[in-house]
């Protein structure tokens, strides 16, 4: 039998996730036996028992660090990835389960589980960049499939991948859509938030709620004063940057600032 | 003679699951002395991190528990908050979310019986490699998928965590003509589906009954995914056969248990029970359209199947109830005239139960009067099960310790999956405590 010519391995890793990045390449019905005929799927256990060792061409990683063997865990697959490649907004931001940062872990801890004390968990869920080196951050709650096609494909070939880092906004200007802020006073985050959804909500008569996280250089601050002249109060202001990329720097920051003024008035 | 040995497997990660988690025997001399599902999938605290969140905002927030099921996520949320603000979406708006249902289950049932599940019953570790023997089969299973999430993306926006479900309905309903462009693919389903239950009917099943407590949601006329009471094969004493939603709780108890390392789910006073396709369809056969109760016949179904290794082919009965139901509503469909209807927030509780893929999904809340969230409780499906798919791994094991190790864990793997256990989901989840080989 002839021996098949040796592809590069690709392994998909799974953090504190909901699982759908990684179901995103499941989701590719078209091209899924096309990319595993491109590529050895060494390791993606939600897809296949067979394990293969590396060291891998690609790690593609889904989720945020949240206990401490998880943070030991990262570093091996590093050391056994040639790329490190994170997908999704839990591994680049820490995901909704970031919202423990801001508060008191015990507490939440407590109000779930009958016994805390089975519980190892960390105070902070924090995105893989924090304990490795990171190749390239995919965004999205969850990430696009076709940016996760073109980020393989890419990333194989040598070239750097096609995913642009503006906002939302630009992709409503492409499509020719009317702004729904100026247009209809609904409160919107594309002009912070990075692009990479097609303008999803807008095109649904609804404001974008920032799945794929701050775009480059956002202006927020100046955002949330055109949703005040909305009429959006502080609390719901400080609720929108504390979703999905809550613990986003320029997300963060901005919350902050709301909840320090909160904290003023009262 | 090997006095005294005690023999251990453990399987590390759990592979063609949603989630992270793993099995565990240990075996003395001839007999099994525990079985154990652990799961590591790391807690995530949603239920602590709603409390203080806008009730409009439960949805898409709860929808990010699941990647593989977030409508029904969705959908549990927007019943219970409309429960607790007095509202009740009905007709065209309650279509579109059944559609919208139906869309998540042909695409998570085509996801399981193709490339998750069958794999085992013909031997390959993979739907890839399967593909290599049998690529009708899994380009059949990729195309139904795509029919599924093509409903999803259509009324969602997109096939994971959509942004068109709202309290009250949707931000934006399709036009009749956008639905009636998707109605050649769905009645391709529908042939697909009938073509999935005669290839699922031809895979080799263990002999392996068990007579369990099954537990769904029942409705007098709809074969059930957003409505209806609770039912169990076995009532609910004093002569109860079914109870509402929000009797929930009275019934049903979760456990923190230190050895699973899950939130364990009983039915009081008696404990394991079982959700998903096989209770649904147990508790529910009368009201399946016909064209499914002959698929199920054809393939040589009862109207009770005990057997959880052909929960693939009642699976693949309820692609067949999915693709007929989301037909019948896109042809005759008319566009409401509003997307949605108001609520008025106020302080109140309510609970919402809806049937996700893999079986019932609970959610409660508590509101103050500016709908802002004091509590929330989520009881996911894959929690319910777990007890399950313990005695099911401890029987199973227990009947075919003659078997060389590989292939003892390999079937004991395929028990698990068995319940397509989606343990991301289950938000309670604990950390793994590794035993040492």
């Amino acid at each position: 039998m002839p021996k098949p010519a040796k592809r590069p391995k690709l392994a998909v890793w799974k953090f504190a996730s909901c699982d759908g990045c990684q179901l995103s390449l499941l989701d590719c019905e078209d091209e899924l036996l096309a990319i595993a005929g491109a590529v050895e799927i060494a390791n993606f256990p939600e897809a296949s028992r067979a394990v293969v060792g590396g060291p891998y061409a690609l790690s593609l990683v889904e989720g945020s660090i949240t206990t401490p063997h998880d943070a030991e865990r990262i570093h091996a697959i590093r050391r056994s990835s040639r790329m490190l490649v994170t997908i999704g907004a839990c591994a680049t931001a820490g995901g909704i389960q970031a919202l423990r940062n801001f508060k008191n872990v015990r507490e939440m801890t407590a109000i779930v589980y009958a016994h805390p004390e089975y519980i190892a968990t960390l105070n902070k869920s924090t995105p893989i960049k924090d304990h490795v080196a990171v190749d390239f951050e995919l965004r999205g709650c969850p990430v696009n499939k076709f940016q996760l096609v073109e980020l393989i494909s890419a990333l194989l070939h040598g070239r750097k991948p096609n995913i642009p880092a503006f906002s939302v906004c630009m992709e409503c200007k492409r499509r020719g859509a009317i702004c729904i802020m100026t247009a209809r006073g609904i409160p919107c985050m594309g002009p912070v938030t990075q692009a990479g959804c097609g303008a999803l909500c807008p095109g649904y008569e609804r404001g974008c709620f920032g799945c794929f996280g701050p775009k480059e250089t956002p202006n927020s601050h100046s955002l949330s004063t055109i949703w005040s002249g909305l009429g959006v109060g502080e609390q719901d202001i400080l609720r929108a940057y504390r979703t999905f990329n809550a613990n986003a720097e320029p997300f963060r920051k901005e919350a902050e600032s709301h909840e320090r003024e909160h904290h003023q008035d009262h | 003679m090997s006095a005294n040995t005690t023999r251990t497997i453990k399987v590390g990660v759990l592979a063609r699951v949603e989630g992270e988690g793993s099995l565990r025997l240990k075996i003395k001399d001839d007999r099994v002395l525990e079985a154990k599902l652990a799961i590591f999938e790391p807690p995530r605290f949603f239920e602590a991190f709603l409390r203080g969140r806008a009730y409009s905002e439960a949805p898409d927030i709860t929808a990010r528990i699941c990647g593989i099921c977030p409508v029904a996520y969705q959908m549990s949320a927007c019943h219970a908050i409309e429960d607790a603000f007095g509202v009740q979406v009905v007709g065209p708006l309650r279509d579109l979310r059944r559609l919208l249902y139906c869309g998540e289950w042909i695409e998570s049932h085509a996801l399981h019986v193709y490339m998750l599940h069958a794999p085992d019953f013909l031997g390959y570790e993979d739907a890839i490699r399967m593909a290599q023997d049998h690529p009708e089969a899994v380009k059949r299973g990729l195309r139904l998928k795509k029919v599924g999430n093509a409903i999803m993306t259509l009324l969602g926006g997109r096939e994971i965590h959509p942004i068109n479900v709202r309290v009250g309905g949707f931000y934006k309903v399709p036009a009749r003509r956008e639905l009636g462009a998707l109605i050649d693919d769905v009645k391709w389903a529908l042939d697909a589906a009938l073509e999935t239950v005669r290839f699922a009917a031809t895979l080799p099943f263990p002999d392996f009954e068990r007579d369990y407590d099954f537990v769904a949601l029942q409705h007098p006329s709809e074969y059930p995914l957003n409505e209806g009471q609770l039912g169990s094969s076995n009532g609910f004493g004093e002569g109860k056969s079914q109870i509402s939603i929000g009797e929930y709780e009275q019934h049903f108890t979760e456990e923190h248990l230190a050895h699973s390392n899950a939130l364990h789910s009983v039915i009081n006073s008696r404990g394991a029970y079982f959700v998903g396709p096989m209770a649904r369809y147990a508790l529910n056969y009368d009201v399946l359209p016909p064209v499914a109760q002959q698929a199920a016949s054809e393939a040589g179904l009862g109207r009770v199947c005990r057997n959880p290794f052909q929960s693939i082919v009642v699976r693949a009965v309820e692609l067949v109830f999915a693709c007929h139901e989301a037909l019948r509503i896109m042809e005759s469909y008319e566009t409401p005239e509003r997307p949605f209807i108001e609520v008025q927030p106020r302080a109140s509780s309510g609970y919402g139960c809806t049937e996700a893929p893999r079986g019932i999904l609970y959610h409660r809340y508590r509101f103050d009067d500016h709908g802002v969230i004091l509590d929330a409780k989520i009881v996911p499906p894959t929690a319910q099960n777990q007890k399950t798919i313990e005695r099911d791994l401890f029987e199973l094991a227990s009947r075919h310790l003659d078997l060389p190790k590989d292939e003892l864990q390999w079937r004991c793997e395929q028990a698990i999956r068995n319940y397509d256990p989606c343990i991301s989901c289950a938000t309670h989840f604990l950390d793994l405590r590794l035993e040492k080989a």
